[in-house]
């Protein structure tokens, strides 16, 4: 298949219906990344890991060290979109006593240190049982950006469209390669940030090549119009990234930060952050 | 009988999900949807095939044993307040429960598809033995999981897992059980969904897993709604049943549901009591929460992180429950009751010695919780029973429990 949209679409100015509604902080992260350089570096950890103070510390370690936009992980404790080591690190933070509450600390906390917008990356049941315009409000009192939802898709999720729409909250949703093109519609028109583009069938653990299919999604993606994109699952080297954002706006890493973070602390994930940023083109 | 006629309402036997009532739906990954949209459309088109259901009621015929026989328990309900107590014997099966009848359904669909790989959960392994038994009949690849603690406590349904020729990949995430289980098999599709198919065992999951088990598994109370009128004239009073996930409950009580002079009853492990931590009651304990791609009733904290679910048999070892059960509580349609392991223990040995079946203990907890509803009810009282499984599974755990076996599986004699 030809690629006819791999140069990355940064100055696009087209803005989807919801984007319009409400200025997304994630999107205009990813934008201006896509301006001054190559593309954006997402970066994830998850909160209460290895303690809530640590998982602060390093969040802002990611920061300062060239990441664009901050992913927070809520630990579940069933978490089937998830690889062994976030699993490890998710089960270290439950069993150490994290609440869902620590969540709304750390990124209020993050947010007073340093200025990238976080946003939340939760499965379905915590926010239901906390409530989901609770949840809400209590994010953006915190001063986060909004919600990855890696358990629920558009069509399963019209009370958290509803409260995103009234609260202005970033919402992602995922594209897999297995989705049809009216689910990637579907995806796009709904997400407000960026579209999370899951780039190989698989779940979340480092890999050393990055699937085709990725760059093949993001095509698909771009057709049906969406303009901000993160590629993610699987991303951990420098050249990685810099190959993604060749054709996508953003590169999300996860696992690799985690055991960087579980190896070697705070200073080790922010010495990879900087490696990782290289990518980007800083 | 009332002359009171009830209003015509549809027919409880219409649902055809994906929700039923509040309950049900699909919160899963986007990586799945598409799997699911399959499976989906491939059921549907499955169901209005006539040579699709000849076949499998031709596998029931002559691989599974259906129809399954009924079996009255008359030394057994003495104990029940003297009720009349019949007994659906899914037990004599092929490969031992009820599962296989799912698995049978499954698998078919699973070749129409083009699927050649299956992947299974599963808890007292009854659901992994039902799988690996189809794939070998049906030429697939298998690989089923299980929990690490159960794979120590069924180690003799593990080695018949093998012995079919499937790979059996103990589960060391999480509590290390059923639940933990499903997550697995869930990460496992979602990186080989083209190959594979997930046979999910009971009627959880996302939709439309909770439909297509039930419809694979009514052939249980069709069948014995007609057997039970046959031998005593009239429809049962009571249909009973253990509730883990919830396949052989629903299997018995669909068929009933329209019956409302028919009292339905599900069975959930209570293990070491519903006031302690240690139980698997989820309908009576739980409340509304999402747990692997369904909306039910499930044990959770206030965090809605699932929470540990214990009972001694690993079949009902299981926080949450089919979507169906959670609708047909909440409409009053079906009553869920808490038995206790030690209540579950007692009813197993009593049909042990009174009638010579040696029950699965997951089975057992239906049984105790007949020989309640039979005191209640009292001796009029015709009731039906799911005899889910049989116990040859089990024979280490309810030796060791009864001092037939030490330790180490030895006889004491
Ligand atoms: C014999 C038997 N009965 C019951 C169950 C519980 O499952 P369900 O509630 O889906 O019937 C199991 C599960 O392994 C089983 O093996």
């Amino acid at each position: 298949m030809t690629d006819a949209t791999s140069t990355s679409t940064s100055t696009s100015t087209s803005a989807s219906p919801v984007g319009a509604a409400h200025p997304s902080p994630v999107a205009g992260a990813i934008r201006r990344a896509n301006t001054e350089r190559a593309g954006a570096l997402v970066g994830y950890l998850p909160v209460g890991f290895p303690s809530l103070d640590e998982s602060i510390d390093a969040a802002v370690a990611l920061v300062e060290n060239g990441v664009d936009v901050l992913e927070l992980g809520l630990p579940y404790s069933d978490p089937v979109m998830d690889g062994p080591v976030i699993q490890r690190a998710t089960v270290a933070a439950l069993q150490s006593g994290f609440r869902l509450t620590d969540a709304f600390t750390a990124v209020e906390r993050i947010r007073a240190r340093v200025d990238a917008p976080v946003l939340l990356m939760t499965y379905w049941n915590p926010v239901l049982q906390y409530g989901v315009d609770r949840f809400a409000d209590d994010l953006v009192s915190a001063g986060g950006a909004g919600l990855i939802t890696p358990d629920l898709t558009v069509d399963s999720g019209a009370d958290w469209l509803a409260t995103s729409d009234r609260t202005g909250l970033d919402r992602v949703f995922l594209a897999a390669p297995t989705s049809t093109d009216a689910r990637l519609r579907l995806a796009i028109e709904h997400s407000r940030g960026f579209v999370y583009t899951v780039s190989t069938m698989g779940i979340t653990g480092a890999r050393s090549d990055l699937d085709a299919a990725a760059r093949t999604l993001v095509g698909r993606l771009r057709a049906q119009g969406a303009d901000s994109l993160a590629v993610g699952i699987g991303v951990s080297t420098a050249d990685q990234i810099a190959e993604i954002l060749g054709y996508a706006d953003g590169a999300i890493v996860g696992s690799a930060l985690v055991k960087a973070l579980a190896d070697g602390g705070v200073d080790a994930v922010g010495r990879l952050a900087a490696q990782l940023a290289v990518g980007t083109g800083r | 009988m009332t002359d009171i006629i009830p209003p015509q309402t549809a027919s409880l036997r219409a649902e055809s999900g994906p929700f039923f009532g509040e309950f049900g739906g699909r919160f899963m990954p986007e990586s799945l949807i598409a799997a699911l949209d399959e499976l989906d459309e491939a059921y549907q088109l499955a169901k209005l095939d006539p040579e699709f259901h000849r076949e499998l009621a031709e596998l029931g015929r002559t691989y599974t044993g259906r129809p399954s026989i009924l079996t009255e328990v008359p030394r057994f309900g003495r104990h029940a307040g003297g009720a009349r107590i019949i007994l659906k014997r899914e037990d004599l099966n092929h490969t031992g429960s009820h599962k296989i009848n799912n698995v049978l359904g499954q698998a078919l669909l699973a070749k129409r598809i083009g699927k050649h790989r299956l992947i299974a959960e599963t808890g007292a392994g009854q659901h992994g033995v039902a799988t690996a038994t189809a794939a070998a009949l049906f030429g697939m690849e298998c690989v089923v999981y299980m929990g690490e603690v159960d794979t120590e406590r069924q180690a003799l349904n593990v080695a018949r897992m093998r012995l079919l020729g499937a790979e059996v990949i103990p589960v060391t995430s999480g509590t290390r059980t059923l639940k933990d289980a499903l997550n697995e098999a869930f990460r496992d599709w979602v990186a080989n969904v083209e190959s594979t198919h997930y046979l999910l065992g009971t009627v959880a999951g996302p939709h439309p897993f909770p439909v297509m088990v039930r419809d694979f598994v009514k052939v249980i109370g069709e069948e014995a709604r007609q057997q039970v009128i046959d031998l005593t004239g009239a429809l049962p009073d009571a249909v009973t049943a253990c509730v883990g996930g919830g396949s052989n409950a629903i299997g018995i009580f669909h068929a009933f549901l329209d019956d409302t002079s028919v009292g339905l009853y599900g069975y959930e492990a209570a293990g070491l009591g519903v006031d302690t931590l240690e139980h698997a009651a989820t309908i009576t304990k739980g409340r509304p929460g999402v747990l692997h791609g369904s909306r039910s009733y499930m044990l959770q904290d206030a965090d809605g992180q699932t929470l540990d679910s214990h009972s001694i048999s690993a079949g009902l070892d299981y926080p949450g429950v089919g979507p169906e059960h959670a609708w047909l509580a909440s409409i009053g349609r079906a009553n869920y009751r808490p038995v206790t392991d030690a209540d579950a223990m007692a009813a197993f040995r009593l049909l042990c010695t009174t009638e010579g079946i040696i029950p699965a203990i997951e089975s057992a907890h239906a049984l105790a919780g007949t020989l309640e509803l039979g005191r209640e009810l009292g001796p009029d009282a015709t009731i039906l029973v799911s005899l889910s499984g049989r116990g040859d599974k089990d024979v280490e755990t309810a030796g060791r429990y009864f001092d037939v076996l030490d330790e180490q599986g030895n006889a004491i004699v």
